[in-house]
């Protein structure tokens, strides 16, 4: 995963997007390094959520949601690619954790590849699954139950089902949509730990509306506010000198 | 590694994307046919109605009453008059305790009573319309020792119940607490917070509700054969036999004469009339004026 | 003052008053419908359930061919039903939520399941009826027309609008979550839908067809119009045959004896009973679906 580290894995080019008739963000461009853990802050509504909706096209499925800008990965233009070999590439993870209630853990975890109707043998899906819950620090934790239902674990435990059912897809980029926003601070700590050593395997966009949460585990940071991208750069120098007067105030806890 | 490698060419199979691309396609255009199919039905019965209905139709059909058999022409008016009647007098028995009930249910709605109110109204929604025929025969009929329109009114008013019922409780429970909390914060009595805020706040939704039943009531047969029974003669009092729209649809479809289906297509096209009529209204007063 | 007092506690009691009549009404219908099919219930105990004879001459009334009419008729018109009602279903809860076809759809829907029972019966009567009797003459089989399959048919169109509502109701409750989650995963629209939508409504379409299967076991006017009404216990479904709701309004009035009459009233017992659980079921099913809030 270290071939061409140098240049940037995910590039957004006045990236806008729409309800209706109202601009929701308006031209982003930033992008984003391999490997790397993005923190997207900044108040309610200032379209940091509907940003990462874009990246992985499910934006425009919400009613009235379009997009205009380019979106490149890899070189390529996601806008030109279908949508489900975007959301291959690119996993998502929400707010509130969402287990699929029918399948057990096991079938939760494999399934991307249930849903996509693709057979794998027994002894890959095994792999997939004890490798992916493995990575999302869940598999001591269920081993042994692993023909539970899902919903049956706890808030934390079922994020990071979430989190395992995204990686076992292999993706090269993890959205992270307010992870821990639904789950109590010994839960969210442990997805803030989680998340850090994630980035060996993939590179993360999350989104927070916790300054503390970004200062502890992303390498760099976005702050959006009223839909404009006011200042990107390393977390570590955003949090000791911001540049924009706004992102100073944000930070300081004056508004938001 | 190898695992990894193995995956990625089976996620990114181009063949594989391209089928599920297409078993999308085809399942949503096979969907979206298999649910258009729905309104041929719909179509073919309407046809019909219009078709058959219109010629028999005219001032004649609808002032005149019946003739005897083998006599040509003759009209429904005895029919027509007696639905408006029957329908009528089981609304005037059975609003207001129905709406009562519902108001009920919206301001105590956890009590043990109200649970077993709820299902008791379920279980009335759900029980098969002959059945509450013979409940009102046995409860009227039996009694008076012989049948009568206000028999079949007892019966279509105990179908009505629970239509009405719910949609004042649904309407009203829509209604938010502070207005209630408002009202008698100022030190008005429960009944006048009641009576005076919270169901003119919900007519709308509570008249709606009563001609969606009238609806309902006004094509019912089946409680009607042995209760209104129906009558070939002009008749306004509830005490005696009465005929209606549907049973005269009924009577007609059944005989074998030509001339008494083209009767019965015409009662049917004006039974739809109505019904379709009285829903259409419903619509228009509930969009009017924005209330809920 | 005084008066506000009195008038509000006299309020409370009116309400509840009214909820306790209303309350009141199934049960009264139950003791009604015992006491009166008593005499029938005496006289044959339960073989007038597994009886073939309905012989109001000889006084001996079995109820079998009426059981297996309304049962068939029933079961058939919910076979016949399902794939239309679960479409309908599918496409105004998860593919088009507005525009021409949902609208032109929803107002098709709303508009069959205005129609009275008995305009149905006599456009059956006469549309469906001689239809399906060439289709019969054409096939060789003998050309009866009104039968146990045309009052399926009927039955069918006239529970499509109920069965298609209940299962959109029920698709409309699966929270969005899991859908996102779905769609992320890189499933299809289809795929969505057969694996997770369809799935975690099993339970709710289920309860939706049980109260579709209660509509169509207490429906009238339309199947004893073209069903045909004869007493004798039908062998295929293109006989015509009998339903108890059906032998109920065609005869009820004819009913000259107290035991006919109570017999009679013994099949509307039955029918009254096999409806309100049928009913009681489905929505509990219905009730515990919406309180589990549809997975999550």
């Amino acid at each position: 995963m270290s071939r061409k580290s140098e240049e940037p894995l995910l590039q957004l080019e006045n990236l806008s997007a729409y309800f209706h008739d109202k601009r929701i963000i308006k031209d982003i461009n930033f992008s984003v390094g391999r490997n790397k853990v993005v923190s997207i802050m900044g108040p309610s509504g200032c379209g940091k959520t509907t940003l990462i909706r874009c990246v992985n096209r499910m934006h425009e499925m919400s009613p009235g949601g379009t997009a205009t800008g380019k979106i490149i990965m890899d070189g390529e233009d996601l806008n030109k690619i279908n949508t489900i070999k975007v959301r291959r590439k690119i996993g998502m993870v929400f707010q509130r954790p969402n287990p699929f209630p029918t399948m057990t853990i096991y079938e939760n975890v494999i399934a991307g590849y249930l849903l996509n109707g693709i057979k794998i043998p027994k002894k890959i899906s095994h792999e997939i699954v004890e490798d992916s819950l493995s990575k999302a620090a869940l598999w001591d934790e269920v081993k042994d139950g692993l023909n539970k239902k899902g919903t049956y674990l706890s808030g934390g435990q079922q994020q990071r089902l979430c989190i395992a059912r995204a990686l076992a897809m292999n993706p090269e980029i993890l959205l992270l949509d307010e992870p821990t926003s639904a789950l109590d601070p010994k839960a969210t700590s442990r997805i803030e730990e989680l998340v850090v050593q994630l980035k060996e395997n993939v590179t993360i966009l999350m989104v927070t509306h916790n300054i503390a949460q970004a200062a502890r585990v992303s390498d760099d940071t976005a702050f959006m506010y009223l839909g404009e991208l006011v200042e990107y750069g390393s977390t570590k120098e955003m949090f000791t000198v911001p540049k924009d007067k706004r992102t100073e105030e944000y930070l300081t806890g004056k508004f938001g | 590694m190898t695992r990894t490698v193995y995956l990625k060419e089976i996620l990114e199979d181009e063949k594989m994307i391209k089928r599920r691309i297409v078993q999308n396609n085809f399942s949503g255009v096979l969907i979206t046919f298999i649910s258009s199919l729905v309104v041929v039905p719909l179509v073919l019965i309407l046809f019909y109605l219009l078709v058959n209905g219109i010629s028999s139709i005219n001032l004649d059909f609808i002032m005149n009453l019946p003739k005897p058999v083998g006599e040509s022409g003759g009209g429904i008016f005895n029919a027509i008059a007696g639905s408006l009647i029957i329908v009528a007098v089981a609304l005037v028995l059975s609003v207001p305790l129905a709406v009562l009930g519902g108001i009920y249910l919206s301001e105590y709605p956890d009590s043990k009573t109200a649970e077993l109110v709820r299902f008791s109204n379920d279980i009335l929604q759900g029980t098969p319309s002959i059945v509450i025929g013979i409940f009102a025969w046995v409860l009227v009929v039996v009694p008076m020792g012989h049948f009568s329109a206000f028999s079949g009114s007892v019966a279509l008013g105990v179908m009505v119940i629970p239509l009405v019922l719910k949609a004042t409780e649904e309407t009203l429970k829509r209604i938010p607490s502070e207005l209630r909390e408002a009202a008698a914060a100022m030190g008005v009595p429960y009944h006048r917070v009641i009576l005076k805020v919270v169901v003119p706040t919900g007519l709308k939704g509570i008249v709606n509700g009563i001609l969606l039943g009238a609806t309902r009531i006004s094509g019912e047969t089946a409680p009607l054969l042995f209760t209104a029974f129906g009558s070939p003669f002009m008749n306004v009092n509830a005490g005696k036999p009465m005929s209606s729209l549907p049973l005269v649809i009924y009577n007609y479809a059944t005989s074998p004469y030509d001339e008494w289906h083209k009767m019965a297509w015409g009662a049917s096209l004006l039974l739809i009339i109505a019904v379709f009529g009285i829903n259409m209204l419903a619509r228009i007063f509930v969009s009017k004026k924005g209330g809920r | 003052m005084n008066k506000d007092i009195f008038m509000e506690k006299g309020f409370k009691v009116i309400l509840k008053s009214a909820g306790i009549v209303i309350l009141m009404i199934p049960a009264l219908l139950l003791v009604t419908l015992v006491v009166q099919s008593a005499p029938a219930v005496k006289a044959y105990g339960a073989g007038f359930i597994f009886r073939q004879t309905w012989d109001p001459v000889r006084e001996i009334y079995g109820a079998l061919p009426f059981l297996a009419g309304t049962l068939v008729t029933s079961f058939l018109a919910l076979l016949i039903a399902f794939p239309f009602s679960f479409a309908v279903a599918l496409i105004l809860s998860e593919y088009m939520k507005e525009g021409v076809i949902a609208t032109i759809l929803k107002s098709a829907v709303e508009l069959l399941a205005g129609i009275p029972s008995v305009i149905y019966g006599f456009w059956g009567l006469l549309v469906l009826v001689p239809l399906i009797r060439k289709l019969e003459l054409a096939a060789g089989i003998p050309p009866y027309g009104v039968s146990i399959l045309s009052a399926s048919l009927i039955l069918a169109i006239m529970i499509i609008p109920y069965a298609s509502t209940m299962a959109r109701e029920v698709m409309s409750m699966i929270s969005g979550d899991i859908k996102e989650a779905a769609y992320s995963l890189g499933g299809t629209h289809w795929e969505v839908l057969r694996k997770v939508v369809i799935p975690t409504s099993y339970s709710g379409i289920f309860a939706g067809v049980l109260l579709a299967l209660g509509r169509a076991l207490g429906e009238t006017m339309a199947v004893t119009m073209v069903i045909g009404n004869t007493n004798k216990l039908f062998t295929n479904i293109f006989e015509p045959g009998n339903t108890m709701a059906s032998v109920i309004a065609n005869e009820f009035t004819e009913a000259v004896s107290d035991l006919y009459l109570s017999s009679l009233i013994e099949l509307g017992l039955l029918l009254f009973i096999v409806t309100a659980i049928i009913n009681f079921i489905g929505r509990l099913i219905i009730k515990r679906f919406e309180i589990k809030g549809a997975g999550k």
